[in-house]
């Protein structure tokens, strides 16, 4: 008997159903060739989000494989939930970055909040305890309404569910620019930390062991939520929008403590959360890894209404769901703790040994698939890239009015405060919050001990725009610095990498490049990345400029170094590295020029590392107090932007012409410290205030008030958000 | 002392409340907010979080919950009560405190460390502080908006109810108000975070004051009135 009324095999390939579901014709073919037959409506469905990009990284991983990805540290690497490394002392940090662009597009508050809790489920699946957030976002530039309420929703989504769960948001970094307009990208990490023998992995294995699905009923949200990830954004996406999720942060809350609990149990096999391509991917991949077979009785899934058929219950992206595999005969004690936390739990399968996937309602057989070639044969392709024309024109910028471009760029939503976003994050719940957003790193004790985690995210797209290879390199060491700059040391890293079509050979370009660049980074910075994600397709107006984020976590061994450390008056300034013309991708071009020259960037990542560990050192010894990367905007703006925050004066000379302020050179800081200090490659600058900020160079003076600075970097953010929409 | 953290689902400051009241010497444990008694514990500890995910109003699910009438009975009996953030809400759901908590006047989640000034150091929880004594707490919340009628503020007033203010009222809170006690003395209810102030590394240890006097509620009680 046929329950449901779904097209034939025959109409899907007559009628091409197969492409509205993202398969092209050759996928199609090769899905065929896997079967033996013409799949039907539930199996095309299942190939379609299994080999989505957002899935399968068809157009990504042969870029990824450059990576490096072990280390003495590393635990446990790409290809599960998130990555793991060592902290000592049994315990270990587990991280991932994942991005939630699209759905952010079309519904900020949701698409963000999504986002949030679906990287929380990998860190919890993994079996750690999340301790920190972090958020990366690009927006177009406040001017426009709409970017407002792009900023708002996914500002107020972020905090909603990560405010709700109680998970501190520590960190994060946000850009405007209008390569991001009606494409904003919302890239979300999460950092948790667990004893290394309670380190679950993903997998189904042991034959006749049960499969428990756990969480929110399924219901009619999300569908192929993954494959929507994977298209371009159109005027057609808005009716996309209910590919977008809704999320729950008190389920989300209660499925935490109840994950964290199930894998204190012994009888646990392996677990996933069911995040992207939602029950496929988790039976799936778990099937895969374990190399068994899995049977899902698909009449057992709690579901929110009758009706819902096998091929929507397999491609649902219903937020709030976890699946476990636990020993034949244990089932009842996790149906009866589930029950305990008032969760939705059922029995809906077990382990198998027919390495298929096979999918069965009211005893009807609705799916059978050879489970390795679905999770493991996905189509690869390699795309030609083509580097474009290089623009050798020098930079002059010394006959522009650049007391008006200082004034211009501090008051920039890019440069100025975060507050108005990050004071929307609870960033102390936990009550282990050594250092919160507002300026760099975000730092987290580790309960119980006297070690912290520093946690950064950082990315530098107009650097990758001029010059991939060495904006990659600069993309990983900007966020080594921001992690050296607490005195941690660098561990590993996860990347995101928000890019516009791969099927355009100057995008291809870019993205093979970059990740060149970013693999040679982490090899010298000895920071391996241990998981990941890829964003393609961000693809609106125009195309984003191209986007690798990198987060990064360090380990500090004695957090009670930072405590009593104040910065005050008298304390001498020293700017560390050399600056030159180095305007490719600056901020002050973006301002004057409204444009970004392809042209080389450079960064030497041998002096990177060991300047950056010089520096550390001396912070952790007290023999200097603060250091801060100098990032977008140049010397000027990481001065005027710490005059503001420490609500202290300046007086600085610097040996340079005006310009050079603005210039954006790799590898340099800002140092307080003791006058008399002989750093090397520094030069002492001049001193803390309690009154005035001036910077004087060979041909420009910038004289302000503290209270003028203070209030044009405050009033950053908050100037456009106060206009009536 | 002897503490109970009741543990409604989504309360999500337990574990730094828990950990605030051993750190000042006490005991502690969590209770379920399904049980029906806290007759075995000395006093009450009422953590912020989003009980029920707060869906419907802040407290309005969790004031329903079998616990509440113990806790209620534990108030009634003299027993120190203390409700954070969301523990604040809950005790003016059920009726512990006076007025209730609206959204922020900002209409956005507030997350911040606030200067704030100890009113009234006459009560058993803030003895440990001076009369107009400036503190930093943490804030964090969406509806902190402390309102009352002008009838239940003159009374406020009257009693010396009002235990912290705001330095720079954040919510729009009526006068300024960021707790408060009820007439006996035994039940408070502030929306700033005093246990996550313990600890100068962590910003300020401001809170670990109150903790303390908590936990010699007796000699401290009774030293008062």
């Amino acid at each position: 008997m046929i329950t449901f009324t779904e097209p034939t095999e025959q109409d899907i390939r007559n009628e091409k159903l197969y492409a509205d579901m993202g398969l092209t014709d050759g996928e199609y073919d090769k899905v065929i060739g896997i079967l033996g037959r013409e799949p039907n409506y539930t199996e095309t469905g299942i190939f379609s989000v299994m080999w989505s990009e957002h899935c399968s990284y068809k157009h990504s991983k042969p870029l990824l494989k450059q990576f490096p990805t072990t280390g003495d540290r590393v635990l446990m690497g790409p290809g599960e939930g998130a990555g793991v490394v060592d902290i000592g002392d049994n315990q270990a940090v587990v991280f991932k970055v994942e991005s939630h662009n699209h759905p952010s597009a079309v519904e900020p508050y949701q698409g963000a909040a999504t986002g949030v809790g679906g990287i929380i489920r990998d860190i919890v699946s993994i079996g750690a305890r999340p301790v920190g957030l972090l958020n990366s976002l690009r927006f177009g530039e406040l001017s426009e309404p709409n970017n407002r309420r792009l900023l708002r929703g996914v500002v107020a989504g972020i905090g909603g569910y990560g405010n709700c769960i109680g998970i501190p948001t520590v960190s994060g970094e946000v850009e405007f620019d209008p390569s991001y307009d009606g494409n904003p990208l919302v890239n979300a990490m999460c950092v948790g930390t667990i004893d290394h023998d309670k380190i679950q992995k993903g997998t189904a294995r042991g034959i006749g062991n049960k499969v428990i699905y756990v969480g929110l009923k399924t219901g009619r949200d999300g569908i192929h939520g993954a494959t929507f990830a994977s298209e371009e954004l159109t005027e057609a996406s808005e009716s996309k929008r209910p590919s977008v999720q809704i999320g729950d942060p008190f389920t989300g809350k209660k499925l935490m403590e109840a994950t964290l609990d199930a894998i204190r149990q012994p009888e646990l096999v392996g677990i996933q959360d069911m995040g992207a391509a939602g029950l496929t991917s988790s039976s799936a991949e778990m099937a895969a890894k374990g190399e068994s077979g899995i049977a899902l009785h698909l009449d057992q899934v709690p579901v929110r209404e009758d009706g819902i058929t096998p091929y929507e219950m397999m491609l649902s992206e219903t937020q709030e769901r976890m699946l476990l595999v636990v020993e034949d005969g244990s089932e009842d004690k996790f149906l009866d703790m589930f029950e305990g936390y008032e969760l939705d739990s059922a029995v809906i399968g077990e382990v198998t040994d027919t390495d298929r996937l096979e999918l069965f309602f009211h005893g009807e057989k609705y799916a059978d698939i050879p489970v390795q070639p679905l999770s493991d044969e996905a189509p690869v392709y390699i795309l030609e890239g083509e580097a474009p024309e290089q623009d050798a024109t020098p930079y002059s910028y010394g006959d522009q009015n650049l007391n008006a471009v200082f004034d211009a760029l501090i008051g920039h939503p890019t440069h100025g405060s975060k507050s108005y976003i990050y004071e929307q994050y609870d960033n102390q719940v936990g009550a282990n919050t050594v250092q919160k957003s507002g300026f760099g790193a975000g730092v987290v004790r580790v309960e119980g001990t006297d070690k912290a985690i520093a946690m950064a995210i950082d990315g530098k797209s107009r650097y990758v725009y001029a010059d991939p290879l060495n904006g990659g390199k600069e993309a990983v060491a900007q966020t080594f610095r921001s992690i050296i700059s607490t005195g941690a040391l660098p561990l590993a890293m996860t990347d995101c990498l928000n890019y516009g079509s791969p099927e355009k050979p100057e995008i291809y370009h870019q993205l093979e490049a970059s990740t060149r660049g970013m693999a040679e980074a982490c090899e010298v910075l000895s920071t391996p990345v241990v998981s990941g994600n890829v964003s393609l397709y961000n693809e609106s107006k125009g195309t984003i400029l191209p986007t690798p984020v990198i987060g990064m976590v360090g380990l500090i061994e004695d957090v009670n170094f930072m405590a009593g450390v104040e910065i005050s008056a008298g304390d001498a300034l020293y700017l560390v590295g050399e600056t030159t013309k180095s305007f490719a991708g600056s901020q002050i071009e973006k301002l004057i020029d409204n444009d970004i020259r392809k042209q080389a960037r450079h960064i030497d990542l041998k002096l990177e590392y060991a300047r950056g560990m010089d520096l550390r050192g001396r912070l952790i010894d007290g023999e200097v107090k603060k250091i801060a990367p100098v990032g977008r905007g140049g010397i000027a703006i990481k001065l005027a932007q710490l005059s503001a925050f420490h609500h202290l004066g300046m007086d600085v000379e610097i040996n340079l012409d005006g310009e050079d302020l603005f210039a954006e050179n790799a590898s340099r800081y800002i140092v307080i410290a003791p006058a008399g200090l002989d750093l090397k490659d520094g030069t002492e600058i001049g001193r803390l205030t309690d009154e005035g900020f001036h910077i004087g160079t060979h041909d420009l003076t910038i004289d302000r008030s503290i209270d003028a600075i203070s209030n044009t970097w405050e009033g950053a953010i908050p100037q456009c958000m106060t206009s009536t929409d | 002392m002897k503490f109970a953290v009741v543990k409604f689902p989504g309360s999500n400051c337990d574990r730094d409340m828990l950990n605030a009241a051993v750190k000042a010497g006490g005991e502690a444990e969590y209770v379920d907010y399904r049980e029906t008694s806290l007759e075995a514990y000395d006093g009450v500890l009422v953590p912020g979080g989003f009980s029920f995910g707060d869906y419907l109003r802040s407290g309005a699910m969790a004031s329903v919950a079998p616990i509440t009438r113990a806790i209620k009975e534990a108030a009634a009996s003299g027993k120190p009560v203390l409700g954070v953030c969301n523990g604040f809400q809950i005790l003016t759901e059920i009726g512990l405190l006076p007025g209730a908590l609206i959204f922020n006047d900002t209409h956005t989640f507030i997350s911040r460390n606030e200067v704030l000034t100890i009113t009234n150091n006459e009560t058993a929880f803030t003895s440990g502080y001076e009369k107009g004594e400036s503190v930093i707490f943490p804030v964090a919340h969406g509806e902190g908006h402390y309102y009352c009628d002008d009838e239940t503020h003159e009374t406020l007033v009257e009693n010396n109810r009002i235990v912290l203010t705001y330095n720079d009222n954040p919510n729009g809170s009526r006068a300024d108000i960021a707790g408060i006690v009820n007439e006996a003395g035994n039940v408070f209810g502030l929306m700033p975070h005093p246990e996550r102030a313990l600890e100068t590394l962590l910003g300020s240890d401001d809170g670990m004051r109150l903790f303390e006097k908590m936990n010699d509620w007796e000699a401290n009680h009774d030293h008062i009135h």
